[in-house]
């Protein structure tokens, strides 16, 4: 009775500890997972803060087409440039631009920033929002519009 | 005069649930019938008063009453009717409304088939779901109002979201996920009454298991609906992208899943109480959560179509109920006295364990990736999101996991058994897995995970047809015709069992398809010109032109194709762009030839009416289709599970007959004493 009494305390404690390993083991899993995937949501000012860090990451940079930066290679495959109040990001994507794309339009691009100095994208999403308005002429895009239509823009996927 | 009877029946429906919670609560104390009684009487008058404002808003709705704040929001002449009905819950204020008016329902059906049965947990039942009831009524009365009064009507509104009028599976999709994510309410009551009692007895299981049974059903048709629409819809060729909105409605899924398959346990050996109870709360906290993250606009997401400042209040509520069920487990759980225990590690309450655990890992998996961004955001002000890699490295192996338990967890018996029993059990499920793996190689599927899947499974798909009609075989052996054993074996006595397995099967169907599917999935982009045919994977396909088309409320330009396959004439798909008046740009619906074997979607990505033409892209995946038929088919068996066998039968005895085939051991020993027998 005491001995099996005993031996059951000791599969008790024996089964807790294996809990709190495998728990640890998944959580450390998880966490790696985790940080290795993440998704930044970037204007081209943040992404040029970021520094170093932006080459390899997987980046939604949002920000407006620049007129006259519109340039079609071969295939499907199209190079533009996004922008923002201060800053210029060279983008080359491979698939095919959406209906409404078009110069001085909100648009949000997914993909990484290459050591040649360009951002590849796979893919390119037009923002989608009813109440967001291309900022007038002459006028200076703010970093919260744009903010606010990287959040409307649906999801890009895949 | 609308919007005034609105905000009236509302204030009622607040008052009677505040009323009937209190009751409910006191009666549960002092045992008074009568204060029960009242409690019943107040819950029947809160759903009669939340559906009442339901039908006026509705009805408001369908006469253009735009001197109602929520009919100008999302009311439109222009819209077809079907659309005008399901404007209820296209929009916050009126989704949350919708809700209401489900609870209510749920309230009364449930109060009204418990009355009576369960004097003991009835009360305090009465009294959670009432204070459930009491939040959303003050949600609509106060921060989500639809019933305002517009002070100058407009003649006109715009109508609901565009993507929402763009498909019909809208219409059918948010109520069942609403009959699910409200009915996990019902549930929540009474394992929130055996706490407050400290008594977890056998009758109750019953009512539990019932309720949660039911909206689960709802829930699980739920979550496929809005894969399919989002596949019929978004035109990206996929139905899930681990989306925050799409990780809400499968949370609780989730938990309720392992409840489910914990009650079993329950009631055959009187252990895992408290984990059940625990995992019934769970279940509710987490669609709270869902609501919290769908209605309030901290996601952005494609399916969440309402941004709002009920947010706040919201995760008040969660906190509430989250403090309140922890409270109460930490004051009550060690009353909720075991009456067995674990008998041996290869045994079907063991897997039921290691299920249990599975699905709850799955869970943490999963809410971490989609709230960790939202904490993230909160704290550093800095937005970003779990990209869709981490779900499936972590979710993939879990899935894989369950569907191994899913066969084997099954051959075990109950009870601790001998190791010719066990490999007796265990052996010859192997040859379904063989049968499956060399099937799906044979027929190209490469990607390791798959065949992985196919192995087990196989396995799973063997066991489950075993044991889904063992009571069936064992009579035809006591020399029963086939028929007469089919009706009483399957649909009366074992009808639970029987409904159960078809669960089991559907779930190895789904899996399968969804493994299938994804891994084997081809893309390609095409640009055409009127004529112009392109072949991909066997499929001719060719741009027979690009024409517009007006209706009332929006303007599409289609392209149509033609699809020959082997010199066979085989579809016509008309994937199309459509302008709606109240959006900036136009929204894309693809178009799918689905068969069993395969679907081929095609999605526009560039149409042109005037130069004649279409740059379009391919998906063709296999298997698709049975991901819908399969849950569907779960759907069913849950139903067969859950509509108990008309024959028969005290409670208590049912649960024992059913499964006389398959007990090992006699049912658990009221006091187990220590093991020291040797």
């Amino acid at each position: 009775m005491n001995e099996s009494e005993k031996t059951r305390r000791k599969t008790r404690w024996f089964m807790l500890g294996a809990f709190v390993v495998a728990g640890a083991a998944f959580a450390l899993i998880a966490a790696t997972s985790m940080s290795k995937n993440l998704v930044y949501y970037w204007t081209p000012v943040d992404l040029y803060r970021a520094g170093n860090k932006a080459y390899g990451a997987t980046i939604r940079l949002g920000g407006m087409v620049t007129p006259g930066s519109i340039k079609k290679l071969g295939g499907t495959a199209v190079e533009f440039d996004v922008h923002d109040a201060t800053q210029h990001v060279h983008v080359k994507t491979s698939s095919v631009p959406p209906q409404m794309f078009r110069a001085n339009i909100g648009v949000v691009v997914e993909g990484t920033m290459l050591r040649d100095g360009y951002f590849q994208s796979s893919r390119l999403m037009v923002s989608h929002n009813n109440e967001y308005k291309a900022p007038a002429k002459g006028h200076p895009v703010d970093q919260k519009t744009l903010r606010k239509m990287m959040e409307s823009t649906e999801g890009i996927k895949d | 005069m609308l919007p005034i009877l609105g905000r009236i029946l509302i204030l009622g429906s607040l008052g009677a649930a505040v009323a009937g919670a209190v009751l409910g609560f006191v009666a549960g104390r002092t045992l008074s019938l009568d204060g029960l009684k009242w409690a019943r009487r107040c819950a029947w008058l809160y759903a009669a008063l939340i559906v009442l404002a339901g039908v006026v808003m509705e009805v408001a709705l369908l006469k253009h009453d735009f001197s109602v704040s929520y009919v100008a929001q999302v009311g439109s002449r222009e819209v077809p009717t079907w659309v005008t009905v399901v404007s209820l819950w296209s929009s916050l204020e009126g989704s949350i409304l919708f809700w209401g008016v489900i609870l209510g329902i749920y309230i009364a059906v449930a109060t009204y088939l418990t009355r009576g049965r369960y004097p003991e947990y009835q009360p305090d039942a009465i009294g959670v779901w009432l204070s459930t009831a009491a939040f959303f009524s003050f949600l609509i009365a106060a921060p989500a109002n639809p019933f305002h009064t517009m002070p100058n009507p407009p003649l006109d509104g715009n109508g609901p979201n565009a993507l929402l009028q763009n498909h019909v599976l809208m219409a059918i999709h948010p109520p069942f996920l609403y009959l699910g994510y409200v009915g996990m309410t019902i549930p929540f009551g009474f394992a929130c009454a055996a706490l407050l009692k400290g008594r977890l007895g056998h009758a109750v299981l019953k009512p539990l298991r019932e309720s949660l049974m039911l909206p689960w059903i709802f829930q699980s048709i739920a979550i496929m609906l809005g894969g399919w629409w989002a596949y019929e819809v978004l035109g990206w060729g996929g139905y899930w992208a681990w989306d925050p909105v799409e990780n809400a409605s499968l949370l609780p899924w989730l938990t309720a899943t392992a409840a489910l398959h914990s009650i079993m346990v329950v009631e055959r050996r009187g252990i895992l109480k408290g984990w059940t109870v625990t995992l019934v709360q769970a279940t509710f906290l987490l669609v709270i959560l869902g609501t919290f993250m769908t209605r309030s606009g901290v996601f952005n997401s494609v399916h969440s179509f309402t941004q709002s400042a009920i947010g706040p209040t919201i995760l008040v509520f969660l906190a509430a109920a989250l403090l309140f069920s922890i409270a109460l487990l930490a004051f009550r759980i060690d009353k909720l006295e075991t009456e067995g225990r674990l008998e041996g590690t290869a045994s079907r309450e063991a897997m039921f364990l290691v299920n249990n655990l599975l699905f709850v890992l799955l869970t943490f998996t999963v809410l971490i990736g989609t709230v960790f961004p939202l904490i993230v955001e909160a704290m550093k002000g800095k937005q970003m999101s779990v990209g869709r890699p981490y779900f499936d490295s972590m979710v993939v192996p879990i899935g894989a996991a369950l569907l191994f338990l899913l066969g084997v967890g099954p051959a075990l018996p109950w009870g601790r058994a001998t190791s010719d029993q066990t490999r007796k059990a265990l052996l010859p499920p192997l040859i379904g897995a063989a049968l499956f793996t060399l099937a799906g190689f044979a027929l190209g599927v490469r990607s390791g995970w798959s065949l992985v899947t196919l192995a087990f499974g196989g396995y799973a798909a063997q066991v489950t047809i075993d044991q889904m009609f063992l009571p069936m075989m064992q009579r035809v052996k006591r020399g029963e015709s086939a028929a007469t054993a089919f009706v009483d074996g399957q649909l009366r006595r074992g009808r639970r069992r029987f409904g159960s397995y078809i669960v089991h099967g559907a779930v190895v169907v789904v899996i399968i398809a969804i493994a299938v599917s994804s891994s084997m999935r081809q893309t390609a982009e095409r640009t055409f010109t009127k004529g112009q045919t392109h072949r991909v994977a066997g499929y001719d396909i060719t741009l027979l032109g690009v024409d517009e088309r007006e209706e009332p409320h929006r303007l599409s330009t289609i392209a149509h194709f033609t699809i020959v396959k082997n010199g066979k004439h085989i579809a016509t798909l008309e994937p199309r762009m459509s302008q709606y008046p109240a959006m900036r740009d136009p929204i894309g619906s693809p178009d799918v030839y689905s068969t069993p074997i395969r679907d081929l979607y095609l999605s526009v990505a560039n149409v042109d009416p005037v130069a004649q033409t279409a740059t379009i892209t391919i998906y063709i995946a296999p298997m698709v289709f049975w991901i819908w038929i399969g849950v569907i088919i779960m759907g069913i068996g849950g139903l067969i599970a859950l509509v108990i066998p008309s024959v028969s039968e005290a409670p208590g005895r049912a649960v024992a007959a059913e499964h006389e085939i398959e007990t090992v051991r006699p049912p658990p020993r009221p006091f187990a004493p220590a093991r020291g027998d040797k």
